[in-house]
């Protein structure tokens, strides 16, 4: 009998999948384990293997297309067998992404969905599903649960649905696409064809969690510029040492590797940004599990480096050139980038010179480091000389961290970028 | 308070019953001078005589039939199965006689039997002595059915069993035999129909009765270690009668449930516990019932497939990752 094959839950945060490519089509045999094609989630984007051996009868989700989890995009079968229809009670797949034509100036606006706030009846015309709890709950805080967007199988509204629409501030109303009518150019010629244009699940993640870190977790900012000349003669001296010794020890080291070395000492220092809003307590995190950002072409990632604490800055730069190489492969797992305490952001590349990061939560806190840049600075005599300095942000959770603790962090982490070599001990 | 193991604590609970009252009998297959098929009953004969511990033969339809007999005239028969498995030899006698006789007799007659004995799968012995006769039985009205998953449990339970004067069919299970846990020397019962929280928790419900209590407890230790998923574990211990509230408490508590059990899953213990939440408390779900049972086939013997036919706690971690979603 034939099988339908829904889109699996790749992850612990999964709610819908984009499917990037298929390598199989219809009328093909495949075999267990055979890969099928690629999905992106939330957080990487991930192979799909075959679970269920035979001929592909029907693919029901084309490439491009985004589907909740649940949701069928093939059967699999005998030869010849007709494809079953998929169940009432899975949703209809959503329309494939539009395709942005490249050359054209004609602007391309994909129609409109007819009412993108999810009715109560879905597109197909299908029931909105909403479990019993989260209709009862739902009903008691006057929400129209089936207005919202399910988080659980198949679409369904969940209680964890009703439960944020309840806690979402009002302004948090219906966010319906703009649909702000804005000319096109005169002459015909753009800088780019006007374009509503399909977002991925990495962005779709992005906007979820920093929206709800801006609008849910006090920040406040503290800033201190560091004296990084020190820090910019030994990473000089160690590289040149390094690459001297060549072989396995031939590992360069970076700025950025130095200061998430100096952050997780600055941690053990400071635990106290070592920790978590936990609703009703502070969770304090006995290891320092560091994640940096890394930019990618559509958006970015944050591998983590567990138990950062414990390790060298060597092992650190090694295990960082790892995690940005799988993050700009996409082939980050979901546990690679989960389980973090702390995160670390810098921008020193692109010449900023200063800036503040949203915090990554659930962590307290986020780095934000700025450039390395020459001006004139007043050294210990008096003397107007020149100096290396690097601003380093700090955005802290206030339920968590205050002032005084948060200065302390920078304080330390400070000292140890102005004397480096306090990192050896 | 002494720590001893499963079958410690059943012969305790039949030790302690056979002082306190004189009408208390062990009867059963190699119950007396063989100390027991799995020593259940080691030592009975030499402290209490062959009139209080006696062997049978070979004929389970013969042998409980006497013992359903004697219950009627005053006595409380405590028979041994060597396995349950071996129950449907005498199933006239365990269903239609004793499950009856009370009903049948308009009440003057009452059947104060306890047939126990293991009722598992998973030692490698077969698909004919592998069942689990506890739905099977307990779709009966005028039999109660227990199943302790502890020492704790399966002292208090044997005793309420002893005492109580409809017939009460006890399902231990081998591999439990060896457990060993706290046990009071002090005389308690552990009542007959009444569910045990053997872990608190907030996410998830699972509810479970004998040796799939233990395997739900190990995937909860690992859904909140490698999930951070907080999961209350319910043991029924008794199967008939059904504590339905402390189901539906937890049920209203965490609002997601799986169920497990070593039954097979057609009409098995679970089924019905499923239709009792969506029937009591359908309100109160966030996500469908699951179900982790043994697999669907005769009990396999290959050790390493049977290994995995039998609820573990990889399945069960998956199955409740799955009711998570």
């Amino acid at each position: 009998m034939a099988e339908i094959i829904d889109m699996p839950k790749l992850s612990d945060t999964m709610s819908v999948g984009t499917l990037v490519k298929w390598n199989v089509q219809e009328g093909q045999t495949v075999a267990f384990g055979d890969i099928l094609g690629e999905v992106e989630t939330d957080k990487a984007t991930m192979e799909l293997s075959c679970t269920v051996p035979g001929t592909i009868l029907k693919i029901y989700a084309p490439a491009g297309s985004q589907l909740p989890v649940g949701a069928p995009i093939c059967a699999i079968g005998k030869k010849g067998e007709a494809a079953p229809a998929p169940g009432q009670a899975a949703p209809a797949p959503k329309a494939a992404a539009p395709a942005i034509p490249e050359s054209t100036g004609i602007p391309c606006i994909p129609p409109a969905p007819a009412a993108s706030a999810a009715p109560a009846t879905q597109s197909d015309g299908s029931r909105a599903k909403v479990s019993p709890y989260a209709k009862r709950m739902a009903e008691k805080a006057a929400i129209n649960a089936g207005a919202l967007a399910g988080s659980g199988p198949g679409g369904r509204v969940v209680a964890r649905d009703v439960a944020a629409a309840a806690s979402a501030p009002a302004v948090a109303a219906p966010a319906g696409p703009v649909n702000v009518a804005v000319a096109p150019p005169a002459d015909g010629k753009g800088i780019q064809p006007d374009a509503d244009v399909p977002v991925g699940g990495m962005r779709q993640t992005i906007a979820r969690r920093l929206l709800e870190s801006k609008v849910t977790v006090p920040h406040f900012y503290l800033e201190v510029e560091v004296d990084a000349a020190p820090l910019m003669a030994m990473r000089e001296s160690l590289n040149k040492r390094l690459a001297e010794a060549g072989g396995a020890d031939a590992v360069k080291l970076s700025v950025n590797d130095f200061i998430l070395k100096a952050s997780a000492e600055a941690l053990r220092r400071v635990p106290a940004v070592n920790a978590s809003w936990a609703g009703t307590s502070i969770r304090q995190h006995s290891a320092v599990h560091l994640s940096f950002g890394v930019a990618l072409e559509d958006g970015l990632v944050t591998p983590v480096i567990r138990d950062a604490h414990a390790k060298t800055l060597k092992d650190i730069a090694v295990e960082a050139k790892s995690l940005i190489g799988k993050a700009r492969s996409k082939k980050l797992t979901p546990g690679e980038m989960s389980g973090s305490t702390f995160t670390v952001t810098n921008l020193g590349m692109y010449g900023v010179t200063g800036f503040f990061g949203i915090i990554n939560v659930p962590n307290a806190a986020i780095l934000s480091v700025g450039a390395t840049i020459k001006k004139p600075v007043v050294d210990a005599h008096d003397r107007l000389v020149v100096g290396h300095r690097m601003v380093i942000g700090l955005s802290g959770d206030h339920r968590v961290v205050d002032g005084a603790n948060g200065a302390q962090f920078l304080q330390a982490l400070k000292q140890l970028l102005e004397e480096p070599a306090l990192m050896l001990i | 308070m002494p720590v001893i193991s499963y079958r410690e604590a059943l012969r305790a609970a039949m030790r302690e019953e056979l002082q306190r009252d004189e009408k208390v009998v062990l009867m059963g297959e190699e119950v007396a001078q063989f100390n027991g098929a799995y020593k259940v009953t080691e030592g009975l004969l030499k402290e209490f005589g062959p009139k209080r511990v006696v062997d049978t033969p070979i004929s389970e339809a013969g042998f409980i039939g006497l013992g359903i007999g004697a219950s009627m005239l005053g006595i409380r028969p405590v028979m041994e199965l060597m396995f349950w498995s071996f129950s449907y030899v005498a199933f006239d006698q365990i269903v239609n006689n004793a499950g009856n006789i009370r009903y049948m007799s308009g009440g003057l007659i009452n059947c104060p039997i306890v047939i126990r004995g293991p009722a598992n799968g998973g030692t490698n012995v077969g698909a004919t002595h592998s069942h689990t006769p506890e739905a099977i039985l307990a779709s009966h009205p005028g039999i109660k059915v227990v199943c302790p998953a502890t020492p704790y449990d399966a002292k208090g339970l044997m005793k309420a069993a002893i005492r109580d004067n409809d017939p009460v069919y006890v399902m231990e299970n081998t591999i439990l035999y060896n457990d060993k846990g706290e046990v009071p020397d002090e005389d308690y019962i552990v009542p007959l129909g009444v569910a045990d929280v053997k872990r608190t928790g907030t996410d998830l419900t699972i509810v479970a009765h004998g040796r799939a209590v233990i395997t739900s407890l190990k995937a909860a230790e690992i859904l909140e270690q490698e999930h951070g998923v907080s999961v209350e574990v319910v043991d029924l211990r008794s199967i008939r009668p059904l504590d339905e509230e402390t189901v539906l408490a937890s049920v209203r508590k965490t609002h997601r449930v799986l169920l497990v059990e070593e039954n097979k899953p057609f009409c098995g213990v679970d089924a019905q516990v499923a239709y009792l939440i969506q029937s009591k408390a359908f309100d109160e779900l966030d996500a469908p019932i699951h179900r982790v049972s043994s697999i669907d086939a005769p009990q396999i013997y290959c050790k390493r497939l049977e290994d995995q036919q039998l609820p573990n706690p990889a399945r069960v971690v998956a199955e409740a990752l799955k009711v998570l979603a």
